[in-house]
């Protein structure tokens, strides 16, 4: 499989007359199921304790989502 | 039949007493894109579908069951000890007055559950479909739950569940390729 | 009122992680049913699983019912703590 980004992100348009301070950058979530197709067999796992903590099994398809004010705080391993 | 099993599917932990986070949780006990409604969604088109997947809706069906009383161990837990004033203070005076610290299957604004929430073509493909739009709403509602907490234990239980709607979408996508594959042909990796 | 000891929790996140590799495996072997790698992989997290329980259940009662775990006496299934409790 190759490598993808589980995140894209946009700009939206921005007008003088928008009356909240502008969010410049949008992000949405492109997660993995997107871009493996039919699984393959024989792809990596997690042992059992992490696949627990991961919410999966595959590596492949761990894709964690932090919120903006997570990441700002250092939250994300 | 169904066998419960007195343990939890992932360990749920809640940091603060915070009512005004289970207002919002209850949008995935009792809203459209919630467990219930993906649990009796997949267990009930299971009983017009080929042979070959009703195994996979069944054991999803199932698992939804348990990610419903995570969400379900989330909200009794920000709640149990909060007072009617903080109930009030978070936005459940509504709730309190109706149905105390008691869950009910409604959705972040109140709006009761309804069978609308779900549908059953009868159309393998549509039903799938249906299926997999409902895991990557699933999904992003989790995204919109973790935005707006601020408990990072809870949220350690959110990105579990988010990540498990991420399987399921994968899942039911190899469901359609299972149904749409020509007969006879062996699948090829 | 019955109180936890520490390990409960230990204990059961073992179960619930094998358990977990169960759940994920039986997923995936609905979907790849031929892969005989993954059927013996949950073969043996069966065994695990089972083993774990049945010294869970020594200790802190039953996790099932109907017919799924044996009944001790006095009947301790019934007993709190429920899982959302503890």
């Amino acid at each position: 499989m190759s490598k993808h980004t589980w995140y894209k992100t946009y700009r939206p348009y921005i007008s003088p007359m928008d009356p909240c301070p502008p969010i410049t950058v949008k992000r949405y979530s492109t997660p993995p199921e997107l871009y493996v197709g039919y699984q393959p067999p024989g792809l990596a796992q997690f042992p059992a304790y992490e696949a627990l903590k991961a919410g999966t099994l595959w590596k492949c398809f761990y894709d964690p989502y932090y919120s903006v004010k997570e990441m700002k705080k250092g939250v994300r391993e | 039949m169904w066998v419960y099993e007195k343990k939890l599917q992932y360990p749920v932990r809640v940091s603060t007493c915070n009512p005004r986070l289970a207002k919002y949780l209850i949008e995935q006990y009792g809203g459209a894109d919630g467990e219930l409604a993906a649990a009796l969604r997949y267990l009930n088109q299971r009983y017009t579908i080929p042979d070959k997947v009703v195994g996979l809706l069944t054991d999803i069906g199932t698992e939804e069951f348990a990610h419903l009383e995570m969400i379900a161990t989330m909200v009794y837990k920000l709640t149990k000890d909060a007072t009617p004033d903080q109930m009030k203070a978070a936005g459940l005076a509504g709730h309190f007055a109706d149905h105390d610290k008691a869950l009910f299957y409604h959705n972040a604004a109140g709006v009761p559950w309804t069978a609308t929430y779900i549908q059953a073509k009868g159309d393998p493909i549509a039903d799938l479909y249906e299926d997999i739009a409902a895991e990557e709403k699933a999904r992003a509602t989790y995204q919109w739950l973790i935005d707006l907490s601020d408990d990072p234990d809870l949220n350690d239980g959110l990105r579990y569940l988010r990540e498990r709607e991420v399987i399921h979408s994968q899942r039911f996508r190899e469901a359609v390729e299972i149904l749409k594959e020509d007969r006879g042909k062996k699948k090829v990796f | 009122m019955k109180q936890l000891p520490p390990e409960y929790y230990t204990e059961l996140e073992e179960i619930q992680a094998v358990d977990f590799v169960i759940v994920e495996l039986v997923l995936y072997l609905h979907t790849h049913p031929d892969d005989l790698e993954a059927v013996k992989q949950y073969n043996e997290y069966v065994k695990l699983s089972k083993g774990l329980k049945k010294e869970f259940e020594k200790k802190y009662g039953a996790l099932t019912s109907f017919g799924y775990s044996y009944a001790r006496y006095p009947f301790d299934y019934k007993e709190a703590p429920w899982p959302w409790q503890v």
